[in-house]
């Protein structure tokens, strides 16, 4: 205990993290490629806490999960070939997308597990894609880790920029197809009989997942993007089942998650992603909580007023 | 390279000469065939989920007894019983819980970031961040002996237990509420599988690595689910095609020095995949469907 509390103290003391909030926020804020994490981070939020929550909504999360790791090959892919790393997330998540929609989304237990093989498939062959290319390009295990667990310190503004524009086209196309989507997500039958073009709809869903996975490991690195996908908006759904006030909460806690996990990385030594997943987990577990001991409550008071 | 040179089992036999090689065999047979077995359950109890959690925990444990300071296997094994039993005791057949278990491996997984980092700033020079790599892509060309024997030896173990429980395993998976009627003990068999992939997890880390033992798990065990309708042939097709996998792409790693053997691995496990895609479906356009498939899929 006084062994880690001599650590902290050190620690703190070295990067002059003090209890004066607003001298610690400036110096928070004193570096610019701080502030190009912040821009970058709140977008990359904003957009996963969207698209994470339709994606948890429809069940879609084994998918998710793996375009997020297919960013990785990706960017390993674009530097092996000397071009933007931006440019190898976009087209290695978009391309993976695509491969898992051409599979049909079926009705029957068997086609689910045949699914699931599919996804597992490419996602593993991704994975090992990226293998061979950092082999070929050739030892560079420092920004591997960078590629795997997340960075925020090489965000340029040009990047920013790109995010921005992606960010704003994905929630465009969300905004738009939103009420028709969530539609045939909740009862696909019934939005099918109606017309809407379920199928499309689907494809297209995935799509944007691919982009918002591609956003996102850019920030968090292509293994903890799913954090962010996932944990606010099984956070939110579980707090309530209004649609709209999911959504608008899942976007709450998914900004929340990358200010705190980013600022605590800041003045501290150890990866981004650890702190992003460690606060997205802390809020699930909260709300599993505090909703079991509300509805526990409720219902012990509900006995005693039955009782009386 | 003289080993493919003109006779192949003049190449073979070069290939064999070296002892990495034969360990890298041994152990790779023997993982290949209990990942086959095993990955086959795995896609017909609709567990992959559940195996892509297990195998990242699996890097979590290595890297947390990598921190730690003590041998590797302890934490893989370790992490991946425990993970796989708590999962067991949750119920985690059905999809409703998936966000649940995204959440927890990827905070599992946040774990692994930290620990890798621990690691890589305790040990100072280089080979904190090799041997960290190896957890995640594996090292199969880097097996000892005594590693490779004991890789094999556990393989093998799993293997006779899945051969055992095969029957009533397969039962319990494709009709539960049948089984559990018929006095099969359904959810003692859902955790003793679970801990088998687990164990599975653990060994296969060691040769293709935590990242990409899904692929061993689910490409060949989908190739023969689609390739067979039998559920026993399909099992024994899976292991023989995830066999066929490690040594096709061992060969070829060797062959050319540049393709680590993981890629090499999974890329002959994924062209099984979708040449059985290719076959089934250019199969079902030739022959309109007839009442006898109707009845397969209703």
């Amino acid at each position: 205990m006084i062994g880690t509390a001599r650590i902290m103290g050190n620690f703190v003391a070295a990067t002059g993290l003090g209890w004066n909030i607003r001298h610690d926020v400036d110096q928070l804020f004193a570096l610019h490629f701080m502030i190009n994490a912040y821009r970058a981070g709140t977008m990359v939020a904003v957009l996963a806490g969207a698209v994470g929550w339709f994606m948890v909504l429809r069940q879609q999360t084994f998918a998710g999960h793996t375009l997020a790791l297919v960013s990785f090959p990706g960017a390993a892919g674009a530097i092996w070939l000397g071009v933007s790393a931006t440019s190898g997330y976009f087209t290695a998540c978009v391309a993976a997308a695509l491969v898992i929609a051409l599979v049909p989304r079926p009705a029957s237990a068997q086609g689910h597990s045949e699914e699931s093989a599919v996804i597992g498939t490419v996602q593993a062959f991704a994975l090992a894609c990226g293998v061979l290319f950092v082999s070929l390009y050739g030892g560079f295990l420092n920004s591997l880790t960078g590629l795997l667990f997340g960075t925020f310190l090489g965000i340029s503004d040009r990047q920013v920029v790109t995010l921005a524009v992606v960010a704003l086209v994905v929630l465009a196309v969300l905004g738009l197809i939103g009420r028709p989507l969530f539609f045939a997500t909740v009862d696909g039958a019934v939005a099918q009989a109606r017309g809407l073009p379920v199928r499309l709809l689907s494809v297209v869903f995935l799509v944007m997942l691919g982009c918002a996975a591609a956003e996102v490991s850019q920030i968090t690195g292509a293994l903890l993007v799913f954090a962010l996908l996932v944990m606010p908006a099984a956070s939110a759904q579980y707090l309530t089942a209004r649609p709209v006030v999911s959504l608008c909460l899942t976007i709450a806690f998914a900004i929340l998650i990358t200010w705190l996990g980013l600022a605590i990385a800041y003045f501290s030594v150890y990866p981004v992603g650890f702190y992003v997943t460690t606060i997205g987990m802390a809020i699930l577990v909260l709300t599993r909580v505090g909703r079991s001991a509300t509805v526990a409550w409720q219902r012990r008071g509900g006995d005693a007023v039955i009782g009386a | 390279m003289s080993l493919v040179a003109a006779n192949p089992f003049t190449g073979i036999i070069h290939m064999l000469q070296h002892p990495f090689l034969r360990y890298a065999f041994l152990a790779g047979t023997a993982i290949a065939l209990a990942a086959g077995l095993i990955g086959y359950f795995v896609v017909l109890r609709q567990q992959v989920f559940t195996g892509d959690a297990l195998s990242h925990v699996a890097l979590t444990g290595a890297l947390a007894a990598l921190a730690a300071g003590i041998d590797l296997r302890v934490g893989l094994y370790g992490a991946c019983i425990i993970v796989a039993v708590v999962m067991a005791a949750l119920g985690t057949r059905g999809n409703a819980d998936d966000a649940v278990i995204g959440s927890v491996f990827a905070w599992i997984l946040g774990l692994g970031a930290l620990f890798l980092t621990i690691y890589t700033t305790s040990r100072s020079g280089s080979s904190g961040g090799t041997t960290g790599v190896n957890v995640l892509f594996g090292s199969i060309f880097g097996l000892s002996r005594s590693h490779a024997a004991l890789d094999a030896a556990i393989a093998i173990a799993v293997v006779l237990a899945v051969v055992v429980l095969a029957r009533p395993l397969t039962f319990a998976s494709v009709d539960p509420a049948v089984a559990h009627a018929r006095g099969v003990p359904v959810r003692a068999f859902g955790f003793a599988f679970l801990v088998l992939v687990g164990i599975t997890a653990a060994v296969a880390t060691q040769a293709v690595g935590a990242l990409l033992l899904l692929g061993l798990l689910a490409a060949p065990a989908g190739a023969a689910q689609r390739l067979s309708s039998r559920p026993f042939g399909a099992m024994w097709l899976s292991a023989a095609i995830a066999t066929l996998s490690i040594w096709i792409g061992l060969s070829i790693a060797y062959a050319a020095p540049k393709i680590p053997p993981s890629f090499a691995i999974l890329a002959v496990a994924t062209a099984c995949y979708l040449g059985a895609v290719l076959a089934t479906t250019c199969a079902r356009t030739a022959q309109p469907p007839t009442a006898a498939g109707d009845l397969a899929h209703p």
